[in-house]
């Protein structure tokens, strides 16, 4: 008995110290948080592109905590992490939405997760701004209503290189793409778009993911009147074109997808990296962008403060992303009513991403969402970067 | 389709049909003292590639100890793997031993994953990347140390298994593992040296071919499929069969791509080596068949 009583005091008390203790460290707002939920892989296959996202949203609400939140509300962002797998993508997602009650949320990473969550994310009527590549993310739209996303897509990036070939007057092209789905959705995009640009296509190769050897595709190749090789893969096998071309003797240009704009690209293709052209985000280049141009500044701060705690010369795109969909909603949550429910809450932020991020200068673009597009990103928004010793330099 | 095309169709052939060859040959060599086809050869060629990237990249060991040494931890791993996994399945019958291979190569590639990341990379070259010309066709100086591997690999295994008394008591224990026990030879010891020869073979290649075709810890459920493909087409019988199926269907995947068959394009290249593959295992059962009535 005496034991029971014991224990009960020990409890009373326990119970009376812990908001004394809470208060005594309080000099934060007294105001409720506002929680956003993120879903990042950073771990497996696609954790390059994770642990940058997370970083970044780390370094954002430290930021923003200490200028003293949002309105006088502390900004929390619970970023989970789904080992690269889109099942796991999925039942965080909801745990982020049923149990931790967030605003909206960020991520995921990956295509595929971004597309697992779809259904979960339009039933529960929570906006979700996407990190992930795949254009099937945000189209059709009427279907994608609570569903946004920042990075630029196959599309946009294929326009730039049409685009250039345009102004250089070149108008015969052979095209080598992977098989897998990456490759094969850009040969889609590049045969669909050619028409637009007066650019024909002489010869279409194929490889598969894994292969170790493009030389007889790139001979068939040769042997065309094709004035450029555009190769659409990541980056091992666009690698294996790029020395195979070298070795082979080409002297047209290569141009390669922007899943290529990362350092370990150039490791691995060595010397042959050399030339290779790409479309990909200014952030590679952000000290080649004039100061004319509506990014140039937010690409400076986002880089300094980026490689300030993480080092020089890591900031990478991906990053760029998770920095563009956090901001979105931070803007919406600054003009956000403070006592809207949370049903309320998320509707505001949807309704608020749609309409009035108007020609806002991102890390990956500048974007203009709408009822009708929910990328939003204006052209221009890449640049076209040459390899030239080992280092990204901006082509136009 | 130019001569000189031709040419060069034939020569970058030559050199993805050594990489097969030299994939298959530990195919070859494990199934002819045991019996066993060892589904996780594929990953010897990783571990190859792997460790001497490893060994030359991270820990700044001279190229050519580097690559010695890659030799010598596969070789290790694949004593380590047959003592553990195979030869303690005591009584398993051979398709129990070949399903235990499959689960030691996924196990080896599950590990090199997590311990190296799944990026892709590449080592050294040997001797540069200055392209050299034959009669108009073009070739990497790596592909010809690929090419001059597999030839004296060839011949090195050729001359152990027929000149010397291992290499008969290895052949011995391939022909009739209970004669060659009557004579006194020891058929679990002969297994450990087939299994750490073959995984010396696969490593060999690995890491001749990973500057030129770079290497990630998954490289060997491709190369383990095409060398598979080579010793098939070898009937899993000799060494010289097996370099002569891997180029055989290197070449012709590469004249292929050349040759326009209407519908048919690069798409289609895996697919003939499936098809060659069907063919020869269709008219070798045939033949086994034929066989087995005779005797």
């Amino acid at each position: 008995m005496r034991k029971w009583l014991c224990l009960l005091l020990a409890m009373f008390i326990l119970a009376a110290a812990i908001p004394l203790a809470g208060c005594s460290n309080e000099k934060e707002p007294t105001k409720a948080a506002y929680k956003v939920g993120a879903v990042f892989s950073t771990s497996g296959s696609q954790s390059d592109l994770g642990v940058p996202e997370q970083r970044t949203v780390d370094m954002m609400v430290e930021e923003i905590n200490n200028d003293g939140g949002i309105n006088g509300h502390p900004l929390e962002v619970i970023v989970y992490n789904d080992e690269s797998d889109s099942t796991k993508t999925l039942s965080l997602t909801t745990k982020l939405i049923e149990q931790d009650g967030v605003l909206a949320i960020i991520g995921p990473t990956f295509s595929g997760g971004s597309l697992a969550i779809l259904d979960a994310v339009k039933t529960a009527e929570i906006p979700n701004i996407s990190c992930a590549a795949s254009i099937k993310i945000v189209t059709p739209v009427a279907e994608r209503y609570w569903v946004f996303k920042t990075p630029q897509t196959d599309v946009q990036a294929i326009q730039e290189i049409y685009g250039y070939l345009e102004e250089e007057d070149i108008t015969k092209i052979g095209i080598i793409t992977d098989t897998s789905g990456y490759g094969a959705s850009g040969r889609e995009y590049l045969i669909a778009q050619k028409g637009d640009y007066g650019i024909e296509i002489v010869d279409d190769q194929t490889f598969t993911t894994g292969d170790t050897n493009m030389q007889s595709q790139l001979t068939h190749i040769k042997g065309t009147s094709a004035q450029a090789v555009i190769c659409w893969a990541t980056n091992k096998e666009s690698a294996i074109v790029a020395q195979d071309m070298v070795t082979l003797g080409f002297t047209i240009p290569l141009f390669c997808s922007h899943g290529v704009a990362n350092k370990a690209f150039i490791e691995q293709a060595g010397d042959a990296a050399n030339g290779v052209i790409l479309p990909a985000g200014k952030l590679l280049v952000v000290d080649d962008v004039p100061s004319s141009d509506p990014q140039a500044k937010v690409l400076k701060k986002y880089r300094d403060d980026y490689e300030d705690i993480y080092g020089e010369g890591t900031v990478n795109t991906f990053g760029g992303h998770a920095y563009d969909a956090l901001s979105m909603i931070v803007m919406a949550l600054e003009e956000m009513d403070e006592d809207l429910s949370t049903a309320d809450a998320r509707e505001f932020i949807r309704d608020f991403v749609e309409n009035d991020i108007d020609a806002w200068p991102g890390t990956g673009g500048v974007y203009t969402m709408s009822p009708e597009d929910h990328l939003g990103m204006a052209p221009g928004s890449l640049a076209l970067i040459k390899i030239v010793d080992e280092e990204w330099t901006w082509l136009q | 389709m130019s001569l000189d095309q031709f040419l060069q169709y034939l020569v970058s052939g030559l050199s993805q049909g050594s990489i097969y060859a030299l994939a298959g040959l530990g195919f070859t060599l494990i199934y002819a003292v045991t019996k066993i086809i060892n589904f996780a050869q594929g990953e010897f060629v990783m571990l190859g590639g792997m460790l001497s990237f490893v060994l030359i990249r991270s820990a700044g060991i001279p190229m050519v100890p580097a690559l010695l040494l890659s030799i010598i931890i596969a070789v290790a791993i694949g004593a380590i793997m047959y003592v553990l996994a195979i030869r303690s399945a005591k009584k398993a019958s051979e398709v129990s031993l070949i399903i235990i291979t499959i689960g030691a190569a996924i196990l080896i590639r599950g590990i090199a994953g997590e311990v190296w990341g799944v990026d892709a990379v590449r080592p050294p070259f040997f001797t540069g990347s200055e392209t050299l010309s034959f009669l108009g066709a073009r070739i990497h100086p790596q592909a010809l140390w690929i090419i001059g591997t597999t030839i004296a690999i060839t011949i090195a295994l050729h001359l152990f298994l027929s000149h010397t008394m291992l290499g008969k008591a290895l052949k011995a224990c391939s022909v009739n593992p209970r004669a060659a026990t009557l004579v006194g030879i020891d058929p679990r010891a002969m297994g450990l040296i087939a299994f750490g020869l073959a995984a010396a073979l696969g490593a060999i290649g690995g890491v001749v071919m990973a500057p030129l075709t770079l290497t990630s810890y998954n490289v060997g459920v491709m190369l383990g499929l095409k060398g598979f493909v080579a010793a098939s087409i070898g009937g899993f019988t000799s060494p010289l069969a097996t370099v002569i199926g891997g180029i055989g269907v290197g070449v012709i995947e590469s004249v292929a791509v050349g040759v326009d068959w209407g519908p048919f394009t690069s798409e289609y290249k895996d697919a003939i080596a499936l098809v060659i593959l069907l063919v020869i295992l269709l008219i070798r059962s045939g033949r086994l068949a034929a066989e087995e009535r005779v005797s």
